[in-house]
């Protein structure tokens, strides 16, 4: 047994310097000759830019250079991209309506950047904004998800008619259909999937740099994958050849999908910082981050559930509608798709469905992933159809869920939606759930309330996501532009020490402490021998960064891989060295040893060997240091359920979450005290939707009124209960680890648990999300 | 931030003497509402007169009619001191948070008079009197409308003198996000009769007569029962519709009565 | 332009700033001291907050020149020869930071709270917690890091 290997709730190595001040984060850099970059941003929702004049703002004191769109342009410097196409209704592929980094014929959403300021200080760069007089002819705007396409809402792009950028279609209609007019009961429900503002607590920022003596550019940057944005920037956006180009993405201050993307800021700041020779710094404040950080979510739906007589289901139909905001982010268009579309089975053995999503352009924010990415959206509305569904029946929504379950002994389970699960016994984790929350007592509990005044509810939420996107020829097949393998390097050093490279980037998760317990287990090594690098293009091998809860399941197994290279080239060194045969040798604990004998080899021993190669096999390299490239066979699958009890203050509306359960199968668990973090924190994620956060636009003037923490509600401390916290593992078939994602499943689970619990305690059928106190308010007092 | 020229007053006639010599000069109590709206270069002083090193405007002193505060004393040490009575420490303790307690100040906050803001509920409920350095202002006659007080130009707030009251307590719903009051209910029951004032409802923390003449014939939670609030003139956002507020002034005095006793 | 002194984690420091300059740009840009973070401009998050004069307040809504003078102490001054404060040690045992960029100022305002209710429980935590917004952990984990720091700050 190897100590601080997998399994082990090691205190992380990174909290040494988070807790002293130490951390580095893409602010805290400052580079020699350093001008600050502010952007001159729209202050209307759509408007048509007739003039900028910009010759005031070049001559303010301190001034290092104005641009507009038209500069980077005539530099060649591509717009943003999006990375993804897919094919809808009629083999059509999706609208890309272009992206300029400066935006120069109109402004389509408040924020739209018009032009940067570079000046000696902050401060100067926004006085010399307030000098640019932009002259613009106002446009009326739309915002709302269900009016864009609607006849006579103002058109964002020529390229997308009726603001369309894509219908998508996925399954059977013609047996949906046909299951719904046969069916002895239907459930619908039509519910609204908030928009978020992700809100990583760190605001964006950049540092570029340029090196004439290398012609390299050098950009530090809050990335959560900075090899696909020196990719992305180099590929389409043509700011410098990727060997000339360095992103280092530093400590990450949380990201949440939102810094996954490229945006116009940061190559702003990798191309000017050339274009002036002088490093260029650029950090967002809260209130851009508000306006200009891509956003999450944002669906309108309909959903239908056609049942025989036994509550069983036989068909699900769903037609929604999701915003994409006014341009196609990186992802954008895969999420309330691919992302969407292939979770709607759930956990259920529905064997017919059939999704209709459009896609429309809006005057907001672009909308991409943003934690759980497309799959909180389908598990909310069918963990919501489902209770209503109980309710049409007069059923228990646990008995309903049980008479339909996808059941242990079935998997793997081919879904009529793409997926094909590998594990997962959702009995199992439903019956853990419910006798953890002591569901069985809920009746005197809520009696009990009821004679304080308060209204008291539960629900349940069944759910299960997809992570570890994979393989790469499947994803690449449905039009996604990269592939989503994982890579990793161990390289031993000469006296022991392992330094690990991962193409995965930690902004939070704890990377540098999880990966280094899967060395120690894998090669025998004390954990403190083991360094974790990651976040900078010059010092590890290509990879695709931290998102989709992909980092363990993908990154970890490539990790394991070069880990088992290094034993397999330990054993060819070790052998020679112990005179023994190749296939004799054992390897564990960090000991290679001769089968039967106390003739061993430390690892580490093994290492020095084979850099100072005296002693040393015929035909084997030097050096000990491996790489890997993971592709995964499948996604994986984690799933559970989860239950909220509620209190209801009728008079008031407030509410408060009295208890919360969550049972989980993630697997194999590396680090359980991490694994307990990344459920709190998606719990939280999941309960700020459902109860406090929504994003909203203006509809008649199109700006942002939820525009900073006064008016867009955080969870804090007080709104949250404590939470508790279980686990129900099945092993996956694909994963040779045994693990599976877990850092968006409590934000997947929570939100439709939470409704449930609510409608629950207000005997309704439906309340929107978030649920506000005076939503709240409004439907106890309309149920009386 | 625009820049400024900063002085830190030694007394309060020398921040008048600088406020008077500025071009457009400002007062900085705590700064927590000025710093942030210069932040957002929402407001551009030439001069920016600080007055927390004025130690006549800090400190609580209980006689036996009440308790006067100075204006430049923190709501930490309000919500902390015995000598405040416990429906003002109330407050005190539910403004902004603990490190904004520990900065923003009675007089900056009366001064800015934010409709949502919690000592003017307090200083009406109560009926205090503010000591300026000109004058003294009944609390009635102090808040003048939506951001708008009595105080003229070069006139600087000393101290606010609260009277006893027999029963006094207040009830807050803070809007989710801001945490500032959607709506607060300060209620009072003293030798001269029954005070009830409400903030966060309309542009202005206002008394509430109907509220008030029912609990003067019936000091109880009930006594509310059935009194309606037409929502015409409310406050109405995102988090709360003047239909909502008009139910809350209602249901949170009911709550600061039961709490007063 | 005015100048300040002031005593930072011990040290006598001084520097000559624009008025407009907050405590925060101060800390960071003149002294480098980058632990105290900026992660709003509404003075709600509380990733900037430090002790001034041994009370927690909000760096980001503060003057530079108003901490003319004053006591001030950081994330960076708390680690006394290399042992970690009671409070990052509770931080760190209990898994209460993930990315790390509240924890600054969480971690000052905890040590405000427990100094003055020494004895807390898990209401009054949550409720003292409320000018500091995490993202990552929930706060259940920090909950717990708090009452584990106040047996050890008070024992």
């Amino acid at each position: 047994m190897v100590e601080n290997g997998i399994g082990a709730s090691l205190r992380r190595k990174e909290d040494n310097r988070f807790l002293t001040g130490k951390g580095n984060y893409t602010d805290d850099i400052n580079r020699p000759g350093q001008t600050h970059a502010y952007l001159l941003r729209s202050p209307h929702a759509h408007a048509t830019i007739n003039s900028i004049n910009i010759s005031a703002a070049n001559s303010a004191p301190g001034v290092v250079a104005v641009f507009v769109g038209q500069d980077l342009l005539d530099d060649a410097v591509g717009g943003l991209v999006c990375g993804a196409s897919v094919t809808g209704k009629g083999g059509e592929v999706n609208k890309a309506p272009p992206r300029n980094v400066l935006t120069i014929d109109k402004a389509r959403f408040v924020g739209d950047p018009i032009a940067v300021v570079i000046a000696e200080t902050l401060a100067q760069a926004k006085d010399g904004a307030e000098l640019i007089a932009v002259d613009y002819t106002e446009l009326p705007s739309v915002v709302s998800t269900s009016g864009a396409d609607q006849p006579g809402a103002p058109q964002l792009h020529e390229e997308c008619p009726d603001n369309v950028a894509l219908d998508w279609e996925l399954g059977d209609k013609a047996a949906v259909d046909a299951a719904f007019a046969s069916a002895a009961k239907t459930a619908s429900v039509r519910l609204i999937n908030n928009r978020m503002v992700t809100n990583p607590m760190e605001p964006r920022a950049a540092v570029g740099e340029y090196n004439s003596g290398t012609d390299e550019i050098t950009l530090y940057v809050t990335s959560q994958n900075p090899h696909v944005h020196r990719l992305v920037m180099s590929a389409f956006m043509n700011i410098a050849p990727e060997h000339k180009f360095r992103v280092v993405a530093p400590d990450v201050g949380g990201g949440f999908g939102s810094k996954i993307f490229t945006y116009n800021e940061e190559a702003i700041c990798a191309w000017a910082a050339k274009k002036i020779n002088r490093p260029v710094k650029w950090t967002a404040d809260r209130s851009e981050a508000f306006l200009c950080d891509a956003h999450g979510r944002d669906h309108v739906s309909t959903a239908e559930m056609a049942m025989d007589a036994d509550g069983k289901f036989l068909a699900m139909r769903v037609s929604s509608q999701a915003n994409m905001g006014a341009y196609l982010q990186l992802f954008s268009i895969a999420i309330p798709t691919l992302f969407h579309g292939f979770l709607l089975a759930g956990q259920y053995t529905t064997p017919a469905i059939y999704l209709e999503m459009r896609s429309v352009m809006t005057n907001t924010a672009p909308v991409d992933a943003a934690r759980g990415a497309g799959r909180p959206e389908a598990t909310y509305l069918l963990e919501r159809l489902v209770d209503v569904a109980a309710l049409e029946m007069g059923l228990d929504p646990a008995e309903i869920r049980r008479r339909n379950f996808i059941k242990a002994e079935q998997m793997p389970y081919q879904t009529p939606v793409v997926q094909c699960y590998d594990s997962g016994d959702y009995d199992a984790s439903l019956d853990k759930a419910l006798a953890n929350a002591d569901y069985d007592g809920f009746a005197a509990r809520r009696a009990e309330a009821k004679g304080r005044g308060k209204l008291r509810g539960i629900g349940l939420s069944a759910y299960i996501e997809a992570c570890g996107v994979a393989p790469s020829a499947a994803v690449g097949s449905l039009g996604v532009g990269v592939g989503l393998w994982e890579s990793a390097q161990v390289r031993f050093n000469p006296t022991g020490g392992v330094t690990v490279f991962t193409g995965t980037h930690s902004h939070g998760q704890g990377h540098e402490t999880a990966f280094a317990q899967l060395v120690t287990e894998r090669l025998g090594v004390p954990v403190e021998n083991v360094e974790v690098v990651h976040g900078d293009t010059d010092k590890g091998q290509f990879g695709m960064g931290t998102y989709g809860s992909r980092s363990l399941p993908v990154g970890g197994v490539a990790i394991a891989n070069a880990c088992d290279k290094i034993i397999a080239k330990g054993k060819k060194i070790a052998a020679h060295c112990l005179e023994a045969a190749e296939d004799d040798i054992d390897f564990a604990e960090g000991n290679f040893t001769v089968a039967g004998t106390d003739k061993t080899m430390n690892i580490a021993e093994v290492a020095f060997t084979a850099y100072v190669p005296h002693n040393y096999p015929e035909g084997v390299e030097p050096g000990l240091d491996e790489i890997a490239f993971f592709d995964p066979l499948n996604f994986s699958f984690p799933a559970g359920t989860h239950v909220c009890e509620v209190e209801v203050d009728p008079d008031t509306g407030t509410l408060e979450i009295v208890n919360y359960t969550a049972v989980d199968d993630f697997g194999v668990l590396v680090n359980p005290m991490i694994v307990e973090g990344q459920v709190h924190g998606g719990l939280a994620h999941g309960i700020g939707q459902a109860l406090l956060e929504g994003c909203v636009y203006d509809d008649d003037s199109g700006q942002l009124i939820t525009g900073s923490f006064q008016d867009y509600c955080m969870p804090r401390a007080d709104n949250l209960p404590s939470f508790n916290v279980d686990y129900s593992p099945t092993i996956p078939i694909h994963n040779p680890l045994g693990v599976k994602g877990c850092g968006e499943a409590g934000a997947i689970a929570a939100p439709p648990a939470v409704i449930n619990a609510i409608v629950n305690a207000l005997g309704i059928k439906h309340l929107d999300m978030p649920a506000t106190p005076e939503k709240v308010w409004r439907a106890a007092q309309a149920a009386g | 931030m625009y820049n400024f020229n900063f002085h830190a007053a030694s007394s309060l006639d020398d921040a008048v003497a600088k406020l008077g010599a500025a071009e457009d000069g400002t007062v900085m109590a705590g700064g927590q509402t000025l710093i942030p709206v210069l932040k957002q270069r929402l407001a551009n002083p030439t001069d920016v007169v600080d007055l927390s090193g004025i130690a006549e405007l800090s400190g609580i002193s209980a006689s036996g009619n009440g308790v006067t505060i100075g204006a430049m004393t923190t709501h930490a040490a309000v919500a902390n001191s015995s000598d405040v009575p416990a429906a003002l420490r109330a407050v005190a303790e539910g403004i902004g948070d603990p490190q904004v307690r520990n900065r923003g100040t009675l007089g900056g906050s009366i001064a800015n008079n934010d409709p949502a803001a919690d000592y003017p509920a307090a200083l009406l409920g109560l009926g205090a009197t503010i000591t300026t350095n000109q004058r003294e202002i009944a609390a009635d006659d102090f808040f003048t409308g939506l951001f708008e007080t009595a105080l003229t130009d070069g006139e600087i707030i000393k101290s606010v003198t609260f009277p006893n009251a027999t029963k006094a307590a207040y009830a807050k719903f803070p809007s989710p996000a801001s945490r500032y009051a959607m709506v607060g209910v300060f209620v009072a029951q003293a030798a001269d009769g029954v005070r009830v004032a409400v903030t966060g409802a309309t542009d202005c923390a206002h008394r509430g007569p109907k509220l008030e003449a029912a609990l003067s014939a019936n000091w109880s939670p009930d006594a509310l029962d059935g009194i309606t609030i037409p929502p015409d003139h409310l406050n109405s956002d995102i988090h709360g519709s003047a239909e909502y507020r008009a139910n809350l002034v209602i249901v949170m005095a009911k709550r600061a009565v039961a709490a007063a006793g | 332009m005015p100048t300040v002194s002031m005593t930072v984690n011990g040290k006598s420091v001084s520097g000559e700033v624009e008025a407009r300059t907050l405590l925060v740009q101060f800390l960071r840009e003149n002294l480098n001291l980058t632990g105290t973070h900026v992660g709003c401009d509404t003075s709600q998050c509380g990733a900037c907050v430090v002790h001034v004069n041994g009370d927690s307040m909000k760096s980001c809504t503060m003057l530079a020149v108003q901490a003319n003078g004053a006591d001030v102490t950081t994330i960076e001054g708390l680690a006394k020869g290399g042992e970690m404060h009671p409070m990052q040690q509770a931080f760190q045992d209990n898994h209460g930071l993930q990315c790390g960029f509240c924890t600054p100022g969480m971690v000052m305002s905890a040590i405000d709270l427990v100094a003055k209710n020494p004895n807390p429980d898990e209401a009054t935590i949550r409720s003292e917690l409320e000018g500091n917004i995490c993202r990552c952990t929930g706060y259940h984990n920090i909950v717990k890091a708090v009452q584990q720091a106040a047996k050890t700050m008070g024992g």
